[in-house]
């Protein structure tokens, strides 16, 4: 099943209640999904890269990393802690060292971007975004997934969104039925997944598309053609909000818009404590068509 | 149940007219879904308990399902999956939009959405009348089995599916597909078709046709004339058994 929720304000007066609006939604999905939840949320702009990198055993990795990551780069290091994840902050031209020392210690590279992080773990929707106090995050947009499995493990890496190129990330239901043959297409001009998960392919094939010129829109109207099975995706960009559906749409979709934001939901129920939704405009975003908003 | 009703009782609001019966509400921000149906299910069979108000729906599943006495009841907002699904003799308004599978299975009564409809509308009903004021997405009156739908404005792709009987009309346009496999139910459509189903064709409008059309715009509260519509229906190809391919099986 899964459950998705996105919200992309129009106006700055909102963002200090993005998390908190974005929270309810995700919990509202519990039952579309009760067995991990991730949530993605563009905050302010870093004045450099920021990785969100998750841990197993947080304690352990995460004591001593600031220090032993600015050593390493020989340039400024800041480093946030929440739960099993950490925001770690350097400047755009020491981010590639960053990013080799980070992934020799270890630890997983959630994603990456200037204003992009990404919080994800196992277990209720409710409980991970205490974990990681969602509630209290303030951004300009964020998109979130409320996850059932069905074709890979219920783990950390397995949950949504999935990010594969600065400040993109996607999350999706449904299933894609062609992924492994896109995955080896995708392989061969470099861009990797990482795990089993076919979405993790999806958000590959995006970024392949906007690495080689495409804008969100057009990387979406070529997912249509390409990638084949069921999908109702959400993704973000730094300053970009889509969806699309697959042409046979049978995954839910709702949508509102209001002066003040549009939001994306599974199901209408995410939508109850919306500011203004009772005078919002809200439809079902049609079959094999691609939405999207740019700041 | 006990504690639904007593909840009920306590936000009762006596209608203006007599004639109709007082009216009463059910808030679902204080009353269980769970029994919100049951007290909806077990009304109808006293005095002042046939007009009912559903409160704070806030999109939720299964809204005023199982009717089965003649009351009537509106929905004062949006739902979710199922509303008024099963439907028996009731009339449910809905003022709002309702999500996956309204008044599916429905047998009689008439269910009115204010709003949109998302996918498979009145799928699988047997009888009544399902009136969407707004648009209906994809599968509308998929499997339908002698249910009459009226959609004011269009219809999503792969509508009237395997549609076995009943009307459909669409004042608007539809979607792709339309009336795939289809057996005996007719199909009314005003504005464009993306694309007939399989064994789906245009067909003449006969008076007999026009009658029943005229009937349902006029019980849809709809402004449009019968002749502004072409019908559709099975070209009766698919699902007959021809003896010369006797052979083929």
């Amino acid at each position: 099943m899964c459950g998705i929720v996105g919200l992309f304000l129009k106006k700055d007066e909102l963002r200090p209640r993005l998390g908190e609006l974005l929270t309810d939604m995700l919990v509202t999905m519990t039952d579309r999904g009760p067995d991990s939840a991730g949530i993605a949320i563009y905050g302010d702009s870093a004045d450099g890269i920021k990785f969100t990198v998750q841990s197993d055993t947080p304690k352990e990795d995460f004591a001593g990393l600031e220090e032993a990551l600015r050593a390493a780069i020989d340039a400024p290091v800041s480093l946030k802690v929440l739960d099993t994840h950490a925001v770690i902050t350097v400047a755009q031209a020491t981010a590639a060292t960053a990013e080799a020392f980070l992934e020799g210690r270890g630890l997983r590279i959630m994603g990456k971007g200037e204003s992009m992080e990404i919080f994800k773990e196992v277990g209720l929707p409710q409980e991970v975004a205490d974990r990681f106090g969602l509630r209290a995050m303030s951004g300009s947009h964020g998109i979130g997934h409320t996850r059932m499995a069905t074709e890979s493990a219920v783990t950390t890496l397995g949950a949504h969104p999935f990010s594969t190129a600065e400040d993109e990330c996607i999350v999706h239901n449904g299933s894609l039925s062609n992924h492994n043959d896109m995955r080896r297409r995708l392989t061969k001009k470099g861009f990797v997944a990482k795990t089993e998960n076919d979405t993790e392919v999806a958000a590959c094939y995006v970024s392949s598309r906007i690495a080689e010129g495409a804008n969100l829109r057009e990387a979406l109207e070529g997912a249509l053609e390409d990638l084949d099975g069921f999908y109702t995706f959400v993704t973000g960009t730094k300053d970009g909000f889509g969806v699309v559906r697959d042409p046979i749409a049978c995954k839910p979709a709702v949508m509102a818009e209001t002066d003040d934001y549009v939001a994306f939901a599974s199901e209408y129920r995410a939508f109850a404590d919306l500011p203004g939704i009772e005078n919002a405009r809200v439809w079902e975003p049609e079959p094999a068509t691609v939405y999207f908003w740019e700041r | 149940m006990t504690s639904a009703l007593k909840k009920a009782d306590a936000v009762d609001r006596v209608s203006a007219s007599k004639e109709l019966g007082s009216l009463r509400s059910l808030d679902m921000a204080e009353v269980e879904l769970r029994d919100v149906n049951a007290t909806l299910q077990a009304a109808g069979k006293g005095e002042n308990d046939n007009r009912w108000e559903v409160l704070n729906p806030r999109g939720s599943h299964a809204v005023a399902v199982g009717l089965d006495v003649p009351i009537e009841v509106t929905v004062k907002g949006s739902t979710g999956y199922y509303c008024a699904g099963m439907n028996k003799k009731a009339t449910v308004h809905v003022e709002g939009s309702v999500g996956p599978g309204v008044a599916e299975n429905m047998m009689s009564g008439t269910v009115i959405v204010e709003g949109d409809a998302s996918q498979y509308a009145g799928a699988t009903g047997h009888g009544g009348l399902l009136v969407i004021k707004g648009n209906a997405s994809s599968r509308c009156g998929i499997s339908m089995k002698g249910i009459d739908i009226v959609v004011h404005g269009n219809i999503g792709h792969m509508s009237a599916f395997m549609a076995q009987k009943g009307n459909l009309v669409v004042l608007g346009d539809a979607g792709g597909a339309l009336g795939d496999s289809i057996y005996e139910a007719r199909l009314f459509v005003r504005g464009s078709v993306a694309s007939l189903g399989a064994d789906c064709i245009e067909k003449e409008m006969r008076p007999e046709h026009l009658e029943i059309l005229k009937d349902l715009l006029e019980r849809a509260g709809a402004d449009a004339s019968p002749s502004e519509f072409k019908r559709y229906g099975s070209a009766r190809k698919l699902y007959n058994f021809n003896i010369d391919h006797a052979g083929e099986y």
